[in-house]
């Protein structure tokens, strides 16, 4: 039984959603037992996410990071790569966002400043996504072992740097001085308030529209270019892409570049949206909650967008959980949030036969 | 062949198989509908069908590879609810599978043997099975060298393995899947002649092919499947091949058809003693030189795996040659100087594969996709960097049109096609680029007979055109059928070249098994 026998709505549509429901009983099950009420559980989730003032911002800030991570992740597999390097080439597109605001900063415009850190950051994060992916095309290192590596040495790299080099002089934590004034991207709250348009403040800023606009760019390069098909065979079919003449060494460097550039984008978010300066661990496991929103996206970048709403939701809404009852503690928000990944990632699969069956029967009914 | 006189099936005893209302769905498909078959004991039953007929299923069902979604199967009389193969042994039934499942660094006693050591430890077990399989061998006229070890010994050697493995572990009742599709004629005779005596002495026999010459060869009842259903039960002997045909594909087919005489023009591809080693230092090819000229087939004999699917992914860029001087419309191509498959494609060489699922086509990908895999970076599908989805399909569905594709549906999955619609797209989009040289490793391997009758047309279409053909196949009736030339391998060595004229099945066969010398033929 594999889910291609299924119709295409129920494979990209209702299962995740089974799935996501399946995991929100698992939660409501263990609330319950914990002596709170499920529902009005849900409900403080549902409007910390959404309803209360600013709440949304905040939600579609944290799915700004989701975005990027989890259509590095889809880009990558869709060269059949299982890049597991998001976290340490986002810190890496943090470190290029912050030598090229700290550098340039005092001496360029601040608007040519940004657009270099823009740059940068998906410069740096390539460069760390295409180093395994040589590793793997001409060396034949396996891409998981070494993305795993790299991000145990990316974070070195910025320890080092941050608690060094880099730091800000007079002060004792691990993070850089700020960056010039304008060395920023504008939180939305003000340029909606910028054309008369009342918005509570939020931390989310325009790599918000960045991060839709890269969807946009994953979705014509794999379904529209040369380049994406080239991808896509080598992908699935490495012993048919030799045949036809591609070079599946260059592809692999190619694709794991692409999907670093888009990791290390993360970091405009964090670094440039809202801290700032560089600080040690702004990616908060956010490259690796991407593997999991890519698999709930079906590696598609509208998939992608709404599983990184459903995660962007689950921080904000979990973060007012922890906070409106006594006996939900943050510890147990994060429970939750691995029950969605361990059912709509590790189990994404688990009721497909299920269904497979099901609308087998429906179709021998109707036919 | 008499078959009649030597037919001894008891129509008085039970059947040794009866399978009543047999059906098994995947999905959408239906594999097997209401499936009835009586097999007599002591006969060679044999099921003809085309690929994707559903023999597969039928026979993996009657195994316990599957469990049928209803339907009842009988043993000897007795109803049986067969849950796994083990199930079906204990049942006497046993299974020679296509691809054979054997240990290659063991002995052929280890082999046996394997998972039936008895208790008493590893060497008396060895003992009892070595006394035991003496007496078969003997029984059945087997002749099979105990302490060879597999890996050494020809495919037909092995093949016999397998049928005492089978008839070891106490099968009466023995299924044959495509048995000899990895033997040379002269090893299907002998394989026949086991069977043969395995009937003789009481063995049931249910021999699963898509050869019409094999079930008129050997068999004593036919039945044959269509589509998922069993459209006939015959006697052989009130039966012949063109009407076994006809039932197989559901309308009168050309079983053979004689081509016009090439018209030979100059030499587009010179091979001369091109080596290749793989990559633990075996001689894969060894010293091989010829000459393929515009205009001709050549087509290249051999039993499955002697050197000529390396030799045709040598030519087409995708192994390099160890040793050796390759000339391509005027390219010299050596070991020092190799040319991947996209430069090789540049000097007009098309490429159809022996292996279209992995190899020639990408099966999630649309036919669209598919239909330009290798020329995606022609021009009239868009600009230098974008593809245009309608131009893909425009493009596809004149190439569907042009070979007869069915559906007719450029955004149907690759894999959602039949064996001979897929192949029929990698032929389109490969003849279509207007090559001077087409390499076709096994143009019709799991492709039904109509598709067959197709590409067959197209390629000698092609080579009226003034295109240099090299047909590799397994398939001796295909190469003799197409052929202008046939060049033999074995083992990796050019056996020697026989014109169209001169060539027979016997002749070959003999080369094919690495047989030289006249005299040996006699």
């Amino acid at each position: 039984m594999t889910q291609n026998q299924l119709p295409r709505w129920v494979d990209i549509g209702l299962l995740p959603l089974i799935n996501i429901l399946a995991a929100f009983i698992v939660a409501g099950i263990i609330i319950a037992l914990v002596g709170e009420n499920p529902f009005e559980a849900l409900a403080v989730m549902v409007k910390g996410a959404f309803v209360y003032k600013g709440s949304l911002g905040y939600t579609l800030y944290y799915t700004t990071n989701f975005i990027f991570t989890g259509l590095a992740v889809a880009v990558a597999f869709h060269a059949m790569l299982f890049n597991i390097g998001g976290e340490g080439q986002a810190a890496m597109g943090g470190l290029g966002v912050g030598l090229i605001a700290l550098w340039l900063g005092p001496i360029l415009h601040p608007l040519f400043v940004v657009i270099l850190a823009i740059a940068a950051a998906a410069a740096f994060g390539a460069i760390w996504g295409a180093i395994p992916g040589y590793l793997q095309a001409k060396r034949g290192s396996h891409i998981v072992i070494t993305t795993i590596m790299f991000n145990f040495i990316a974070a070195s790299i910025l320890v080092w740097l941050l608690a060094g080099m880099l730091i800000a002089p007079g002060q004792m934590s691990p993070e850089t001085s700020r960056f010039e004034e304008g060395v920023s991207l504008m939180k939305i709250h003000e340029l909606a308030n910028y054309f008369g348009w009342k918005m509570a403040r939020s931390p989310l800023n325009l790599s918000f529209v960045i991060a839709l606009l890269s969807c946009l760019g994953v979705w014509v390069l794999i379904w529209r270019t040369r380049l994406g098909y080239v991808i896509r065979a080598t992908g699935f079919s490495p012993k048919a892409s030799i045949y036809a003449g591609h070079q599946p060494a260059r592809i692999i460097i190619l694709a794991m570049a692409i999907s670093g550039a888009l990791a290390g984008m993360m970091a405009l978010n964090e670094v440039l949206g809202v801290h700032e300066r560089v600080i040690l661990n702004f990616t908060a496991g956010y490259g690796f909650t991407g593997i999991a929103v890519a698999l709930m996206g079906r590696n598609h970048p509208v998939g992608i967008i709404f599983a990184s709403l459903l995660f962007g939701a689950l921080y904000q809404g979990g973060a007012e959980l922890d906070f409106e009852f006594q006996t939900i503690t943050r510890e147990m928000v994060l429970m939750i949030q691995g029950l969605i990944i361990l059912f709509s990632g590790a189990l994404a699969y688990m009721f497909t036969p299920w269904l497979a069956r099901f609308f087998v029967r429906a179709e021998g009914q109707n036919g | 062949m008499s078959s009649k006189t030597e037919k001894n099936g008891d129509t008085k005893s039970p059947f040794a198989i009866a399978l009543k209302a047999i059906n098994k769905q995947f999905g959408p498909v239906r594999a097997n509908q209401d499936i009835d078959l009586n097999v007599r004991a002591g006969t060679v039953h044999g099921i003809i069908g085309e690929n994707g007929a559903g023999k597969s299923t039928l026979v993996s069902i009657l195994y316990g590879f599957y469990t049928a979604d209803s339907g009842t199967i009988s043993v000897n009389g007795t109803p049986l609810n067969i849950k796994g193969s083990a199930d079906a042994i204990a049942h006497g039934i046993g299974m020679v599978h296509q691809h054979f499942m054997l240990v290659p660094i063991f002995t052929v006693l280890e082999n046996i043997i394997l998972g039936h050591e008895g208790q008493k430890g590893l060497q008396a077990g060895m003992e009892d099975g070595r006394a035991e399989l003496e007496r078969l061998s003997n029984q059945y006229g087997l002749d099979v060298p105990l302490d060879a070890v597999v890996s050494e010994l020809p495919v037909g050697i092995q093949q016999r393995v397998e049928i005492l493995k089978a008839l070891y572990r106490g099968a009466k009742i023995l299924i044959l899947d495509e048995p000899t599709g990895v033997l040379t004629p002269q090893e299907t005779d002998q394989l026949f002649e086991i069977l043969k005596t395995l009937r003789q002495q009481g063995v049931t026999i249910l021999l699963i092919t898509h050869k019409l010459r094999e079930i008129m060869a050997i068999t004593d009842y036919v039945s044959v499947m269509r589509g998922g259903k069993m459209v006939a039960h015959l006697d052989t002997g009130d039966t012949d091949p063109t009407k076994l045909a006809e039932l197989m594909v559901g309308r009168p087919v050309l079983l053979e058809a004689d081509y016009p005489d090439a018209n030979i023009k100059d030499v587009q591809l010179d091979v001369k003693h091109l080596s290749y080693q793989d990559s633990a230092g075996a001689p894969v090819i060894s010293d091989i030189s010829f000459a393929l000229h515009a205009g001709e087939i050549l087509g290249i004999a051999g039993v499955s795996g002697n050197g000529q699917s390396e030799l045709l992914e040598i030519l087409a860029g995708i192994l390099q040659p160890t040793d050796g001087d390759i000339h391509i419309a005027g390219k010299h191509i050596t070991a020092e100087q190799p040319l991947g498959p996209a430069e090789v494609k540049a000097l007009g060489v098309a490429h159809v594969p022996e292996d279209r699922h992995a190899v020639g086509m990408v099966l999630p990908f649309s036919a669209a996709e598919t239909s330009v895999l290798g020329y995606e970076t022609n021009e009239a599908l868009g600009d230098s960097w974008f593809f245009s989805p309608s131009r893909l399909k425009t493009h596809c569905a004149k190439l569907m049109q042009a070979f007869d594709v069915r559906p007719a549906n450029p955004s149907l999955k690759s894999s959602q096609f039949s064996g001979g619609n897929q192949q029929k797209i990698v032929l389109a989009r490969e003849i279509s680029s207007d090559p001077k040289i087409l390499l076709v490793g096994q143009p019709t391997r799991g492709v039904d007979i109509g598709a067959i009758e197709f590409i067959h047309k197209e390629l000698i279409a092609l080579r009226d055109r003034g295109c240099a053909i090299l047909l590799v196949s397994v398939e001796l009736d295909e190469i003799l059928s197409l052929s202008d030339r046939i060049m033999v391998m074995n083992n990796g060595q050019h056996m020697g070249v026989v014109s169209r004229d001169e060539a027979d099945p016997q002749k070959l066969g003999l080369l094919m098994a690495g047989i030289t010398d006249g005299a040996a033929a006699s």
